[in-house]
């Protein structure tokens, strides 16, 4: 038995299971030792350790409260100021959390003990610390211990382990407050610095600005003109370390997206053509959205309401409701810290339309695309690079805590796994939102502010978490990655402020709002400010976590859950007791003004003074180079003799093709209960669907469709081809599940809401460091133009949209690079939700038919993955044929003529039939293929866009085909023998159990990974 | 509502501290012909709403303040310990004469958590003390999955939210679903008053503890719990998240032979209480006293 916190006023509680008890928690960590690190660690026990360190408190109120509110008198036992480990347990891992680092179950801990004593607590400091301890039956050496930990338990860059021999005294860590206040503030040198200093400057600070980029900064204040200004402000000449944080962060990639706005002198050697580009966004994606916009209001669709100019986009789905949409990244974080990076992109990405036009939008859904390297990769991991598993792992269990915790459906998204994001995985998290068109008499989304409206900051304290977010994820990433720029996202913090700001809005007591994300306050006031002009921020006012942070940290840090709101004067006291009210922190921390500057004080000293002229507009303008060489590709030669049965259980089984349902049952897909299409239907909700369906409330039937399209894989073969086919993937999956496409007739309001985002590796040439960085930036070119094309032909806008441009992972001198990747995140309206269409087949003898044209396009496809091959024939997108045939599935669907519907993509056909059998025990398909040009392999296998298998009822299927004609290919019928059947030309080429298929698919490698219980792998 | 005359049941749906159902909850009364207020918990603990101006104070589910100390102890301790006014009052006390005042108490997920861990269920001692828990499912991770229930005939005193109901599909959406009940003696009490109302079904309309049709398997396959007078009811799964027929995963098949209902079957639960309230209403044609 060890005696713990001899010091004065802190003490222990310790909540164990009863003996009997089952521990999951034990359980798993146990079994996963095993399994993911190979070590035996016998018997794991968990329990609860809390510090508790609040003055006054009597040892009986102690025990009392640990009795009364921590203690469940059915499970624990209680012990206070004392830990021992369980008889025979020989070691122990203790897990605490790092100063500063969020806590929400010792703030609950809190609010219990101020709840139990009926006195309010002080929430500034905090008094209960939550911990876990683990004791392990075997004696582990310490190494052993600590990797259990690291591996399984926590990350060092948050938590903080202590490990070893129970019998040796079990050591504790409880964080101490940071010390005194630091109002220090420099001022950074630049005057006479060589081109090498500057550049070094910029490395040394996390700055990650260029050459250019400093000089220009150096020469703005080297001007007499700005000296002479600085100087009536108080101001020294060079500017402060807050102003050149502020200007690092403004101009940094991830929030001025300097790429995207370059100029490109692109040069095509396939084609000879050659060019120069003024600017990827301007010329292709603000481009394809004026014409589109233009098309849709010539034809009396004007529902396109905001682009490309706030947090989120927004569309008109009625004449009182607007829809907003916003897909961000949060790859960076996700690779150092798995859990904290992905939970704190969903709440994030969540924040943004929460923030849009004047605030509170009601949050309908959230999805998520991850890309992950293999889950089973043996290599080698290089310095401070986590294996793909554990990210895999710790990114879901972000998910399912980011949106379970708050209320906001997951309700569909994707997992790719590709080798080549073992370095930097990709993290795509996508919510969808309602909002009124007017909140309290104005137009919602509306971002107005007047000069002397208050700045009020809402929500969590500010710590020294997640400073440099904005600029560390503009550069690559390596082993020196800095502790700092992890975020800890806290669900319940962000509830209570979305809660508030759902009521403050309705009730007309905020201006507008905007979110706390990359950059802090730096970001969300220097952006606000240009609204107004300008504005004052007074700094000494914002409330911190712990005491010790400089007043530029204040300012940059990305501390999590907080919103800045711009306030009416007037509106001021009410807005603050309703703060009170709902217990969400707001403070008023400045001005807005119209003075042209964003100036910040800290205790009236000032510490920056910056022109939002030079702030916004000073970035000087890169010119990148692009070069397109087309790689060498063949098709290969396969075997002679080829076992179909066999080839379709292999891709059904492959990593990229298995079902995910481990992964999706851990995520709340139906809570708001609105949710018509989830990711798995059918009697044994194992069946794929192609797209979710989301109503938008309970008085009517409107909903809303949402899709992804991405196809990184493609990207090696033709970079324009996988573009615009994972836009017509995402397009597709809308049409399967019954949407029709936008501007058919004249005023129909059928919105759609597109969302791009690019995750492509570092793309700027540079001889030694990225010598093919002419190539990386052509294959961006042409993804970029082939999303103009597919929007100019399906008439689609793009509403909003991210690039994350510096997607590798480089340590011990190796670089790991993303292959370039474009996500398509798309979301389309619905009239009535009741008459959508599900993926999996109904009953027997409904005729199946497969939709559009299949061609030798076996290219990238999972079928040549099976062999170690790419081939060479890429799989391309006919948009006038594909137009053409969602038109025609408009017409057939507006009749009801289609019973089951599942679009063709990873497998093709084949695995398009099986999924299509997995909803129900015991129905099959019998299938005569076509006797065309086309081999047996394509058909099956071809991955050719634009397809779809249907079924329509027997009494349908003239109706149907007069409608569908030619674009129809009768394969068969759906039977209820079990068996999947193909034929062609008289030999059976496929014969296989669906039972079969579908227990291949459910126990792949994801489920394998992430663990479903035996007993349900077992069922199917 | 059948006569203009007879006012609406109300029911008063708490939110507010990281309860995320209290929509659906008020959309679920609403379309079962109650009248549904949504009041976030300062409002009725700072003494501005009243309980006592309700017929059916409902706990929808959620994650109340994380779930950080377990599922919805942190709720439970508030209700128990923090004082609503200068008088020392708790809400826990409220809660009581509520109830002895014959009105009704409704909790899904969390909100059953929180009954659960405020003693209100089953309250087999009838002081409100904490008799069983609810706990991590022995999966050891949070599920979303439908599941069939199945309604306990041998309930002594039926709770009306049950009325007629024998089986129904619903989803479970929790992490901490599993009750364990401590010892044998308080087992077979619950089982012999049949305070077991609901439990986990499988094909057959057996109950079962073989998962995934006992998504936590929970003790005596149970999915929800009466107290011995039937006004206190609460359950895991989420009925307010079956309000429509095309909620239903196999909805499709239901639509392709033209059975597919607009309601869904989970809205039964809130017709129910309505129904009977408003029946109640009707004989007495005066407020309501003990039923």
């Amino acid at each position: 038995m060890t005696k713990v916190n001899l010091e004065t006023n802190q003490h222990s509680i310790l909540l164990s299971l009863q003996p009997g008890r089952h521990d999951g928690d034990g359980q798993r960590v146990a079994a996963d030792a095993t399994r993911h690190l190979g070590l035996a660690t016998g018997q794991v026990r968990s329990a609860a350790l809390y510090a508790v360190r609040y003055p006054g408190l009597t040892e009986k109120q102690l025990a009392d409260f640990a009795a009364a509110c921590l203690q469940d008198p059915v499970l624990h036992t209680v012990a206070i100021d004392q830990v021992a480990a369980p008889e025979g347990f020989k070691s122990y891992i203790l897990v605490a959390k790092g100063p500063g680092v969020t806590d929400d179950e010792g703030t609950s801990a809190q609010n219990a003990l101020g709840d139990f004593l009926n006195e309010p607590i002080d929430t500034r400091t905090q008094h209960i610390f939550s911990k876990r301890l683990y004791f392990v039956e075997n004696d582990l050496p310490a190494a052993d211990l600590r990797r259990l930990a690291e591996e399984l338990l926590g990350n060092k860059l948050i938590n903080r382990f202590e490990v070893g021999a129970v019998a040796e005294g079990i050591r504790d860590f409880t964080p101490r407050p940071g010390g005194g206040a630091d109002a220090r503030t420099e001022t950074v040198a630049l005057g006479g610095l060589s081109d090498e200093q500057l550049l070094q400057l910029s490395k040394d600070n996390v700055y990650a600005l260029n050459l250019p980029e400093m000089q220009a900064i150096r020469d703005y204040f080297g001007q007499d003109s700005v000296r002479e200004q600085r100087q009536g402000l108080g101001l020294p000449a060079d500017p402060t370390d807050c102003e050149m944080e502020i200007l690092a962060q403004t101009w940094s990639e991830h929030c001025k997206h300097k790429e995207f706005s370059a100029v490109i002198k692109y040069k095509n050697h396939e084609t000879g053509a050659e060019e120069e580009i003024d600017g990827l966004f301007k010329t292709f994606i603000k481009g394809a959205t004026a014409e589109v916009d233009r098309q849709l209001r010539a034809n009396g669709n004007d529902w396109l309401i905001k682009v490309f100019s706030d947090n989120a986009g927004a569309v008109r789905i009625n004449p009182e409701s607007l829809f907003v949409w916003k897909v961000e990244t949060h790859n960076s974080p996700s690779a150092i810290d798995p859990y904290g990076g992905a939970i704190t992109g969903i709440l994030g990405n969540n924040r943004d339309p929460l923030a849009t036009g004047i605030g509170g939008a009601r949050l309908l859904f959230n999805t998520n695309v991850l890309c992950f390297g293999n889950p089973d990769y043996d290599g080698e991991l290089l310095t401070g690079q986590l294996h793909p598993r554990r990210i895999f792992e710790g990114v879901r269990k972000g998910i399912e805590d980011g949106g379970n915790k708050s209320g906001v459906p997951t309700v569909n998204g994707a997992i790719v796994f590709d080798d080549r994001y073992r370095g930097k995985p990709l993290v795509y998290c996508g919510t969808g939102a309602v909002m009124p068109m007017q909140l309290a008499g104005k137009d919602s989304w509306e971002k107005v502010i007047l000069p002397g409206d208050r700045i009020i900051m809402a929500g969590g304290r500010v710590g020294k978490d997640g400073i440099h977010g904005a600029t560390f994820s503009s550069i690559e990433l390596d082993e020196a990655a800095p502790a700092t720029a992890v975020q800890i996202g806290s669900p319940i913090t962000q509830k209570l402020a979305m809660d508030f700001l759902l009521l403050a809005t309705r009730r007309g007591l905020i201006r507008c709002s905007t979110d706390n994300g990359a950059g802090g306050l730096s970001s969300s006031i220097g952006e606000l400010a240009t609204i107004s002009g300008g504005a004052i921020v007074e700094l000494e006012k914002v409330p911190l976590k712990y005491p010790g942070l400089r007043p530029w940290e204040i300012f940059l840090s990305e501390s999590q859950e907080r919103f800045t709101l711009a306030v009416e004067p007037n509106k001021l006291d009410e807005l603050l007791a309703l703060g009170r009210e709902m217990e969400v922190e707001l403070t008023d921390i400045g001005f807005f003004t119209g003075e042209g500057s964003l100036d910040v004080k800290f205790d009236n000293q000032p510490i920056a003074g910056l022109s939002l002229e030079f702030l916004h507009d000073g970035v000087p303008r890169k010119t990148l180079l692009a070069e397109y060489v087309k790689p060498e590709a063949q098709e290969p030669v396969l075997p002679a003799e080829l076992d179909y049965s066999d080839a379709l259980l292999k891709l059904l089984g492959s990593l990229n093709i298995c079902s995910r349902e481990s992964v999706i049952r851990q995520y709340d897909h139906e809570v708001k209960g609105r949710t018509i299409v989830k990711p798995l239907m059918g009697a044994t909700g194992q069946a794929p669907q192609d797209a979710a369906v989301v109503r938008f409330n309970f008085e009517s039937w409107e909903g809303v469709a949402v899709s992804n399209g991405i196809l990184p894989r493609l990207g090696d073969l033709d970079a324009y081809h996988m573009s615009a086919g994972s836009f017509d993937e995402a397009v597709r999956q809308i049409i399967s599940v019954g949407g029709k496409l936008p501007n058919l007739t004249p005023g129909d309001g059928n919105f759609w809401s597109v969302n791009d985002n690019f995750c492509v590796p570092d793309s700027v040439y540079d001889p030694t460091t990225n010598p093919d960085g002419k190539q990386k930036l052509a294959k961006l070119v042409q993804m970029c133009q082939a999303l103009r094309d597919a929007c100019a032909a399906y008439c689609i806008p793009l509403t909003s949209g991210k690039d994350s441009m510096k997607n590798d992972f480089k340590a011990d001198g190796v670089k790991i690079s993303v292959p370039p990747t474009v996500l398509y995140s798309m979301t389309a309206k619905v009239e009535d939700v009741r008459q959508v269409v599900t993926s999996d087949f109904k009953q027997a003898d409904d005729v199946i038919y497969l939709l559009g044209e299949t061609h030798d396009e076996l290219g990238g496809s999972e079928f040549y993955q099976l062999y170690n091959e790419l081939g060479a024939n890429v799989p391309k997108v006919d948009f006038a044929k594909a137009k053409e045939l969602y038109t025609l599935v408009g017409t057939a669907n507006d009749q009801q003529l289609i019973q089951s519907s599942h679009d063709l993509s990873d497998g093709g056909l084949a695995v398009a039939l099986a999924e299509c059998t997995f909803g129900r025990e015991g129905l099959g398909a019998r299938i005569e293929l076509a006797e065309s040009g086309l081999s047996p392999v394509a058909q099956l296998f071809s991955e050719s866009h634009s397809r779809f298998v249907v079924t329509v009822a027997p009494e349908d299927v003239t109706a149907f085909e007069s409608i569908l004609k030619e674009r129809a290919t009768r394969l068969g019928v759906v039977t209820n023998d079990g068996q999947l059947r193909v034929q062609h030309g008289g030999h059976e080429l496929l014969n296989a159990a669906t039972h079969a298929l579908r227990t291949a698919w459910t126990n792949g490698p994801v489920n394998q990974t992430i663990g479903l219980e035996a007993s349900e792998i077992a069922k199917s | 509502m059948t006569d203009t005359l007879i006012q609406a049941p109300k029911a008063l749906i708490l939110t507010g501290f990281g309860i995320n159902c209290e929509e659906e909850m008020a959309a679920a009364y609403r379309l079962a012909g109650g009248e549904a207020t949504i009041v976030h918990l300062n409002e009725v603990l700072h003494g501005r709403v009243s309980i006592h101006d309700f017929d059916i104070l409902n706990f929808p589910g959620g994650f109340s303040f994380g779930d950080d100390l377990g599922s919805g102890v942190v709720l439970a301790n508030k209700l128990r310990y923090r004082q609503t006014g200068a008088d020392g009052r708790t809400l826990l006390a409220d809660i009581r004469e509520f109830v002895a005042a014959g009105k009704f108490v409704l909790g899904i997920c969390n909100g059953f958590q929180v009954l659960v861990k405020l003693g209100l269920l089953p309250n087999l001692g009838g002081d409100f003390q904490p008799e069983v828990t609810l706990t991590h499912n022995a999966s050891g991770r949070y599920e979303d999955r439908w599941v069939r229930l199945r309604v306990n005939p041998g309930t002594k005193v039926p709770t009306p939210f049950l009325s007629d109901l024998t089986f129904f599909d619903v989803p479970v959406r929790h992490g901490e679903g599993r009750l364990v009940v401590p010892d044998s003696a308080t087992r077979e009490r619950i089982s012999a008053l049949g305070l077991n109302c609901l439990s986990y079904a499988d094909g057959d309309d057996q109950e079962t503890g073989t998962y995934p049709l006992n998504p936590n398997g929970a003790d005596l396959n149970c999915a929800g719990l009466t107290d011995p007078t039937g006004h206190i009811f609460g359950l895991m799964p989420h009925p307010e998240a079956y309000l429509a027929g095309c909620n239903h995963p196999d909805w499709g098949l239901k639509k392709r032979r033209g059975e597919l209902k607009e309601e869904g079957e989970g809205l039964a639960i809130f017709k129910n209480i309505v129904t009977h309230l408003t029946r109640r209403t009707q004989e007495v044609s005066a407020p309501a006293t003990h039923a």
